[in-house]
């Protein structure tokens, strides 16, 4: 257990380490100049020279990547080159805004596809499992934009029903926050939740073939109960493999799904940055993300070890 | 050298691809609600006008970027002389300004009775201090439109002297844009997120990446503007912009940036579409300094291929106006210039094959702007029925294109809008990416700097003809002013050819 929990974090910190080089490297060949950009068409040559020189953009690379590392690690996320503002509290703002629809989405992916991977699976030779299975196939055939825009069109433009787009904090009108939260987050959760239904159906199929299973039945519990009480929690392995996984998965679709709900997140954020050549901005945000992935997936292994007793034995 | 800004990410209100957008988002259903009636016209109504490019700093002094002033000057800055609708510079901050008979000195007698958000009284020394500050702290490149400025000074609390190295009309236009945005001593400090100005409307808040807040200034000098709160909301997506409206959530699309999606508001009875002028000149550039384009049978040719017609239909649904030169309906100077070289396929033919370009390749190289990308793929199809073979391929705007295109000039043909205004002899000069080397062009355009208005008029006429004739680039379409209200709402602008987008005349009927 603790060799394992010394492993997975070695991972974790050699997977950053390599992935801000991977970013910073990225960064630095991307075409365009933000001192050009920053100062507009007409800016002399020596204008664009002296910015790019404030920007600190003439530096040795390796000097500009160790000086970022280092702020990073301070908490110091640097200025923006366009806005002249800090970016650390932008990067905090916009983040708590993509976390709420990140989970929300990531709340009705679960709540879509638990029940409906397992009723699929229980009744996979039926009608209503089939039938199910292929709206699931429909759903993950949908890009998460595509889904926004028909939600829109339907509740927002035909029916009146919820906000087309735009973000209100929950501190400022918890009511409206939620009107404006239902549609983004059903957006991803739905075609997130159509990915799982197959993972959970796929995972719950598996359980059910086994001798353990047929057992818990010969004792005379029904399929559910048998499957509640003896399955769940050796399906859920595999699932939460994909959650993690679909964490990642969320977090880019909520940059398309921001931009077409107008909400101010990090996609959004990260798209102007890309635009304007804001490079340390973008090179931030782009980390933040990494992180985020990445810790994620850091305790996804060690939920693995909280579901599956056989790990918290052995050597591994 | 006057800048030229292009259309893209680095709108104005006129350069403005993309469109606009919205307002506060507080209900889902009732932007813009009205209440009780106040001392002011409008009581406390708000307003919400959706737009398309959010500024990326409020300073644009230190940053370009034609969002900056489309939101802040007029409406939260104010300027000694403006232009109005038709195109003329009218007073502002200045009651009235004279000319010496060299015209080199001008004399602006100042309002007595206008004030700075932060309480400060407006005078001629914060105009001097206005105009020397563009000189020593702005970095921008428009800057150099104040290098002409010899001397400011004051001559009483009312009364401002500005001195001149050599006549230039185009000095006290440039002072009509951003370049003439005066500004408090004292409210300098913040520029990026704190304006202080003496607009009509104060600065209230920034919602980044979502929104900007006005509240009228209850203090201002003049007429008090009808809506006591406006809201500036930003939309990337053009759809996501029209939804906003269609859903209540915004009363005003500033630009239109997909004229075919126009339809959904045109047969509606709670929206008015408004049609105008702006200065957007869609410009296909050639790179003159290239052999290819030395000889002038197939700089003309390229002209005559194109269907000027077909291609605004296909491309921009028949909106806007077609121009034969670089020149708006609204500039004085103004001609029609289209039948200079109307399309005449045949002719185009014979020109490309007695130029030898004929069976020739070039390179059209597209900013990723939506009316660049279906425009050149028109334009590509119409050369290549005149025997030119033509390679598209697309770079990122506004980044990429800048550097390649803009800066390196490496291209040989190029589709941008130019949206300053008067941006002629920006663009057409050696040192632009346009490469275009021509004395005689430069000699109109001097004799218009520096003489009367007559004299000006005369010669910008000269100009805008020559680059015509000399077939300097070839002018697709003129880009029009397309925005789509509430019913109710009066005050919104014709015609978009100046930087800002103006708040101050909106009032509900």
């Amino acid at each position: 257990m603790i060799i394992r929990l010394i492993e997975r974090t070695a991972v974790l910190l050699v997977s950053l380490v390599v992935s801000s080089v991977l970013v910073f490297a990225f960064m630095a060949v991307l075409p365009g100049d933000p001192a050009r950009v920053a100062l507009g068409v007409n800016a002399s040559d020596e204008a664009v020279a002296e910015l790019r020189r404030q920007f600190g953009l003439g530096r040795p690379l390796p000097t500009q990547y160790f000086d970022w590392l280092g702020g990073l690690l301070r908490g110091d996320f640097g200025t923006s080159y366009v806005s002249k503002a800090e970016i650390g509290p932008q990067v905090f703002d916009r983040f708590q805004v993509t976390l709420w629809l990140v989970l929300a989405g990531m709340v009705i992916a679960l709540v879509v596809a638990a029940p409906a991977g397992t009723v699929m699976a229980a009744r996979h030779r039926k009608v209503s499992g089939l039938a199910l299975s292929a709206i699931s196939q429909l759903g993950v055939a949908v890009p998460a934009f595509l889904a926004g825009i028909l939600l829109i069109m339907l509740f927002a433009v035909k029916l009146g029903w919820l906000p087309a787009n735009g973000w209100t904090p929950p501190a400022q009108d918890p009511g409206m926050f939620v009107r404006q939260l239902i549609l983004p987050a059903l957006s991803l959760g739905l075609v997130q939740g159509a990915v799982l239904t197959r993972y959970v159906r796929s995972a719950v199929l598996d359980v059910l073939r086994e001798d353990y299973l047929r057992t818990a039945r010969a004792k005379g519990l029904r399929p559910f109960p048998a499957l509640w009480r003896h399955g769940i929690r050796n399906a859920a392995v595999p699932v939460v493999t994909v959650l993690g996984l679909q964490l990642a998965t969320l977090l880019i679709g909520a940059v398309v799904v921001e931009r077409v709900f107008v909400i101010p997140g990090l996609g959004s954020l990260l798209l102007d940055g890309v635009s304007n050549r804001d490079l340390l901005l973008v090179q931030d945000v782009v980390m933040v993300l990494v992180v985020a992935v990445l810790v994620v997936n850091f305790l996804v292994d060690l939920l693995y070890v909280a579901l599956d007793p056989r790990l918290r034995v052995g050597s591994r | 050298m006057k800048s030229s800004l292009i259309r893209g990410t680095l709108p104005t209100r006129t350069v403005a691809l993309v469109a606009s957008a919205a307002l506060l988002a507080l209900t889902a259903c009732s932007a813009g609600s009205s209440t009780s009636p106040g001392s002011s016209p409008g009581g406390d109504q708000s307003l919400s006008v959706g737009l398309v490019a959010e500024p990326a700093s409020l300073d644009f002094t230190t940053t370009d970027g034609a969002a900056i002033p489309q939101a802040l000057l007029g409406n939260v800055y104010e300027s000694l002389v403006k232009q109005d609708e038709s195109g003329k510079i009218v007073p502002s901050l200045a009651k009235s300004w004279t000319v010496s008979p060299d015209r080199k000195t001008y004399t602006f007698d100042l309002v007595d009775n206008a004030k700075f958000s932060n309480d400060k009284p407006f005078t001629a020394a914060d105009a001097v201090f206005s105009i020397n500050r563009v000189k020593s702290a702005w970095t921008v490149s428009l800057k150099s439109a104040m290098d002409v400025v010899q001397e400011a000074k004051a001559l009483s609390p009312t009364q401002l002297q500005v001195t001149l190295t050599k006549p230039s009309n185009g000095w006290l236009f440039r002072m009509t844009t951003r370049i003439g945005a005066m500004f408090s001593e004292t409210g300098v400090s913040a520029l990026a997120t704190t304006p202080v100005g003496t607009g009509p409307f104060t600065f209230a808040k920034w919602n980044r990446g979502d929104s900007i807040v006005f509240e009228r200034n209850e203090n201002y000098w003049g007429t008090k503007p009808f809506f006591n709160q406006i809201t500036l909301k930003y939309f990337k997506d053009p759809t996501a912009l029209n939804n906003a409206l269609l859903t209540g959530t915004i009363n005003v699309i500033g630009t239109v940036q997909a004229p075919e999606a126009l339809s959904q508001f045109t047969g509606n009875d709670k929206y008015q579409v408004i049609e105008g002028t702006t200065n957007g000149e869609v410009l296909l550039s050639f790179n003159n300094a290239l052999p290819i384009f030395s000889d002038i049978r197939t700089r003309q040719g390229i002209r005559q291929a194109i269907d000027h017609r077909a291609l605004l239909d296909t491309c921009f649904a028949g909106r806007g106006k077609l121009i034969g030169s670089m020149v708006p309906p609204t500039d004085p100077w103004s001609e029609d210039l289209t039948n200079v070289a109307p399309y005449d396929l045949a002719k185009a033919k014979s020109l490309l094959q007695a130029s030898g370009a004929a069976g020739k390749t070039l390179r059209l190289r597209l900013p990723t702007l939506p009316y660049a990308i279906s425009c050149g793929q028109v334009v590509k199809s119409q050369l290549e029925q005149a025997g030119l073979k033509v390679v598209i391929d697309q770079q990122e705007f506004p980044a990429q294109w800048l550097t390649t295109v803009f800066k390196n000039a490496d291209y040989d043909l190029s589709i941008i809008a130019h949206v300053e205004p008067r941006d002629l002899g920006a663009v057409f000069n050696a040192k632009y990416y346009t490469r275009y080397d021509d004395p005689t062009l430069q000699q109109y355009l001097a004799a218009a700097d520096a003489g009367d208005e007559a004299a000006q008029i005369d010669n910008m006429k000269k100009a805008a003809r020559r680059i015509s004739e000399q077939a300097a680039g070839d002018w697709l379409f003129l880009l029009p002013n397309l925005i789509v209200a509430d019913k109710n709402l009066k005050g919104l602008p014709q015609n978009a050819i100046t930087e800002n987008f103006d708040l101050t005349r909106l009032a509900r009927s």
